[in-house]
């Protein structure tokens, strides 16, 4: 064999060499792998399903509310969102053709949304449902119908201030809605779904799925047929006097459970970014930052937003003060001139004329100023501003509504004569309708300050969880002797005083007017008010009307007691409280 | 190895002659796997962008039939008669890269002239017939300076002859270049009987590789290289930091490993294959083996290659003559480092450089021409007397 042709020794210690060097080279990339593999599997597997997952949310159903009869006030519907997703369309025409008829959209707009390369483009939201069920028969590639919730009020505008409304994410906006946000929202769920490198979904892929939570039940002490009594006696009110707004405030005094609490005019809870009061030329010229300041304005709660002069609903304040205090008794004899000099300033009685030789019943009866002044004085500054404080006049009512503004009151060190007779029948400082309405009631209760309030329980939809809502309460802030005197004072007010227009044949009732004359004096603008009681010896419903500037005739014994009567002569039967 | 204990009987003292049916056993079976892998990686994407799902896997499947009967054709060829053709090989492949690389007949994809064709017609890929043909040519001149071949003046000048087929081939592949390069140092390393300068010369190769490696940031620094030159070593070191450029391949590539695990998602069941590992079926086949079969299906397919290359090892040390040792050392050199570059790209162990990995990435002019080269193995194989 010629030599060239000779496959030598040398050769396959070579070959083993090169094959040595490849076993090596694959044990390297073995260890290789087996590192990334093994070791680093958990990192890479998670940045990988970080890739593929794509996380759709399922809106939680927001719990509904209820009002003391168990009739939902609150409540969800459910509406389809349409979407298009561009890859997945097979037949554009037919999408655009379909979608255009039954969402009455314009061709163009749909068209250029179909073609609008993206994952995914919202066609309409808030579709209603059976227009979301006859585009999902059509089965058309390519188009998305999301089933969604939407908070819907049956009863519209009804408490509107007081429920509030959700937004576009079904959070809760103003109200009872914002101040429970925690117990209704529910926890939203969520769909796993895998997708490819283009974001479209896999179909094959076992979809993760974490069911959504639905929201708390939340239970009122509202009734919705005292509330509607309330709301049409005050728009009947407000539409006589072509008043700027009516609130009407009724509630339980013994516990502080609200049962109404109206402020018209309403709004309406399923279209709230719509005004309503405002003329609809000033609403359209508004720019956007003005439209919002109209909503905002529309959307306050004058009766535990805003605070006013109460005027001589005050006077029960003074009144329970002084007879606790022993500075007066039913009996003391005054004198009314017409006007109170106090220091430099003359102070005048509503009745010019004045009242004559009178005793404190009688001058409560009269709602005669120099008399209150007079116990003001008695009391003292130290004295009046210690029952501020006792009757919890000084801090908020801790109402479950946001937004509850503070009572606005002279500083105890810059409080003069003047401004303690002032105060002493309800001028000169600020409160807020609730919290005339809370104290009233602590003082004619017996004594106990109590923490008005909505929200009684909430529940989970399945009924395994119930919260009952617990309220503060502080007893004796007010001896009952005092509240049994101040209870037949308020009636004796009804019955042959100035809030002798509250008078309801057959009940017991209590009550006080007040006329005030809002700031600044010279405008001549008023806001009468009157707050009501019944039966007077056991008080089971108290109310606050508060009419703000009514034209005409605006005392409020004259325009707001007999209100408060109408409302009474309604809910009183209702309520099951029998004539005596 | 069964037909032989069949025969054994009948003729005793005749010598024997002998077909490695291991090594075409494995052959087929890689073959068949990197159809099945072709078709899993690919299916999803192609019903997509061709909307034929099988799109990938018939024009894969149509080249490995063709594959498969020239593997036959030339293992019946004596293979001393594909000596005779070294010559011509040689000037075909050197006509062939300068039509490529000069001429309207080479077709350019993704901005590289690498495919042959006439008109709009691509045939094949230039770089892979240029491999065969170097193979042959390099075992023929190595037979041909047999006696001299332990000289300097030898082994340059064998290698000086290969040196303008691979600058061509480089021109527009780099990475079939380096294998063409690997190909005909480990030839002349067999060949040789000299140890020392080869150690050298790898000495030197790593050296230089690792000091540009270790301290690009410092070359670009002092301006000896810009960054783009060094961007795929830069990508390598640090993929998740040029995901959006370089580094969107590999780091694919690896969420495809690691999400892998020991024993891999299942069969068909890659989510990285959904369009997120660009052409799975190409380069990164075997990022995609490892998420559905997992650590154990990527050794399985190792050692299968490690089998395949042990059987080169034992036809070409039992080869009857040097021609037909040298013809299989060429072979086992191509499949050896294209296996191993192409797992330590996909694993990120080197810098990004596109290799197929042998029999199962899709490609069919690569499995033909390998298919062929197979032919010649199993040819020297078959050539193998032995007396009983």
């Amino acid at each position: 064999m010629d030599l060239k042709d000779r496959n030598c020794t040398f050769h396959r210690m070579k070959i083993l060499i090169v094959f040595v060097l490849c076993l090596a080279g694959f044990g390297v990339l073995t260890v290789r792998l087996g590192y990334l593999m093994l070791f680093q599997s958990a990192y890479y597997t998670a940045l990988a399903e970080e890739l593929h997952e794509r996380e759709r949310s399922i809106k939680a159903a927001r719990g509904r509310i209820y009002d003391a009869n168990g009739t939902v006030i609150a409540d969800n519907r459910t509406v389809c969102t349409i979407s298009v997703i561009h890859n997945q369309i097979t037949d554009p025409d037919a999408v655009v053709a379909a979608l255009c008829e039954h969402l009455s959209l314009s061709e163009e707009e749909v068209r250029e949304k179909v073609e609008t390369y993206s994952s995914r483009e919202i066609i309409k939201s808030n579709v209603d449902k059976s227009t979301g069920d006859a585009i999902r028969a059509c089965d058309l590639d390519g188009v998305k119908v999301d089933e969604d919730y939407r908070r819907y009020y049956p009863f519209g505008s009804l408490a509107s201030r007081v429920l509030g409304f959700t937004g576009a994410d079904n959070q809760g906006i103003i109200g009872l809605e914002v101040q429970y946000e925690e117990y209704l929202k529910g926890q939203n769920g969520t769909i796993l779904t895998l997708t490819d490198a283009r974001g479209v979904e896999i179909d094959t892929a076992a979809e993760q799925r974490i069911e959504p939570v639905e929201g708390m039940s939340l239970y009122l002490s509202l009734d919705v047929n005292i509330q509607k009594y309330a709301e049409q006696a005050a728009r009947k009110v407000m539409e006589q006097k072509n008043a700027k707004q009516v609130s009407v405030i009724v509630m339980n005094p013994q516990n502080g459970e609200i049962m109404a609490m109206v402020s018209v005019p309403e709004f309406d809870l399923n279209d709230p970014f719509a005004l309503t009061g405002t003329g609809e030329t000033e609403a359209a010229s508004a720019d956007s930052g003005e439209y919002q300041d109209l909503l905002n304005q529309m959307w306050r709660n004058p009766c535990i937003n805003d605070t006013y002069e109460p005027g001589s609903t005050f006077k029960i304040i003074t009144a329970a003060a002084g007879l606790e205090e022993g500075v007066v008794s039913l009996e003391d004899a005054f004198y009314c001139p017409g006007y109170k000099i106090v220091e430099d300033r003359r102070i005048h009685c509503h009745k010019v004329a004045g009242h004559g030789a009178e005793n404190f019943l009688q001058g409560a009866m009269n709602s005669c100023n120099p008399v209150f002044i007079e116990v003001g004085l008695r009391l003292g500054v130290p004295g009046m501003y210690q029952y501020f404080e006792q009757f919890g006049l000084l801090e908020k009512t801790g109402i479950d509504l946001p937004g509850e503004a503070g009572t606005i009151m002279h500083r105890q060190e810059d409080m003069g004569e003047v401004e303690l007779a002032t105060v002493s029948f309800g001028q000169s400082f600020q409160i807020t309708p609730l919290q005339l309405i809370t104290t009233a009631s602590s003082i004619i209760n017996g004594g106990t300050r109590i923490t008005p309030h909505f929200g009684v329980e909430a529940r989970s939809s399945d009924g395994s969880v119930i919260r009952e809502f617990q309220y503060d309460s502080q007893e004796q802030i007010l001896s009952e002797e005092t509240s049994e005197t101040m209870r037949y004072i308020l009636e004796q007010v009804v019955a042959e005083g100035t809030g002798n227009k509250a008078y309801l044949e057959g009940y017991r009732i209590g009550g006080k007017t007040a006329t005030s004359e809002k700031l600044p004096r010279s405008e001549n603008k008023y806001i009468s008010s009157f707050l009501g009681f019944a039966p007077a010896d056991d008080p089971q419903v108290i109310a606050l009307i508060t009419i703000d500037e009514p034209e005409g005739i605006y005392y409020g014994g004259t325009i707001a007691a007999p209100v408060i009567a109408e409302i009474f002569d309604n809910i009183l039967p209702y309520l099951g409280i029998e004539k005596d | 190895m069964g037909r032989v204990n069949a025969e054994k009987s009948k003729k005793l003292n005749k010598p024997q002659r002998y077909y490695d049916y291991s090594l075409l056993a494995v052959i087929l079976f890689l073959c068949c796997f990197g159809l099945i892998m072709v078709y899993s990686s690919s299916s999803y994407t192609a019903q997509i962008n061709t909307g034929d799902s099988l799109f990938y896997l018939k024009k894969q499947g149509i080249a490995f039939l063709i594959g498969l009967v020239c593997m036959f054709l030339v293992s019946k060829i004596d293979y001393h008669r594909f000596g005779k053709l070294a010559v011509l090989g040689y000037i075909l492949a050197l006509v062939l890269m300068v039509l490529v690389n000069f001429t309207p007949f080479g077709i350019e994809y993704n901005g590289k002239k690498r495919w042959f064709g006439i008109g709009n017609t691509s045939l094949f890929q230039a770089a892979e017939a240029v491999k065969v043909a170097l193979i042959l040519s390099m075992a023929s001149l190595i037979t041909k300076f047999f006696g001299k071949i332990d000289t300097w003046r030898a082994q340059l000048l064998i290698a000086a002859l290969q040196v303008p087929v691979i600058l061509l081939v480089t021109a527009n592949n780099l990475s079939s270049g380096i294998i063409l390069l690997g190909i005909v140092f480990i030839m002349i390393f067999v060949a040789s009987r000299r140890k020392v300068r080869f150690l050298v010369m790898v000495a030197g190769a790593a050296g230089l590789i690792g000091f540009v490696m270790l301290f690009s940031d410092q070359l670009i620094e002092w301006n000896i290289l810009q960054e783009y030159q060094l961007e795929r070593i830069l990508v390598w070191r640090d993929p998740s930091a040029y995901a959006l450029e370089g580094g969107h391949q590999v780091l694919q590539g690896l969420y495809a490993i690691g999400s892998g695990g020991l024993f891999g998602k299942g069969l068909g069941e890659s989510m990285q294959k959904l369009g997120f590992v660009p052409e799975a079926q190409n380069d990164m086949i075997f990022s995609i083996i490892c998420e559905e079969l997992g650590l154990f299906g990527a050794v399985c397919v190792i050692l299968l290659f490690l089998f395949m290359i042990w059987r080169f090892m034992v036809i070409a040390n039992n080869a009857p003559d040097l021609f037909g040792a040298m013809l299989v050392v060429g072979i086992m050199a191509h499949i050896a480092l294209q296996v191993i570059l192409n797992i330590a790209v996909v694993t990120n162990t080197i810098p990004n450089t596109g290799i197929t990995l042998p029999f199962i990435s899709y490609g069919g002019t690569s499995v033909v021409f390998l298919m062929i080269e197979m032919g010649a193995a199993l040819s020297v194989s078959n050539s193998i007397r032995y007396e009983r």
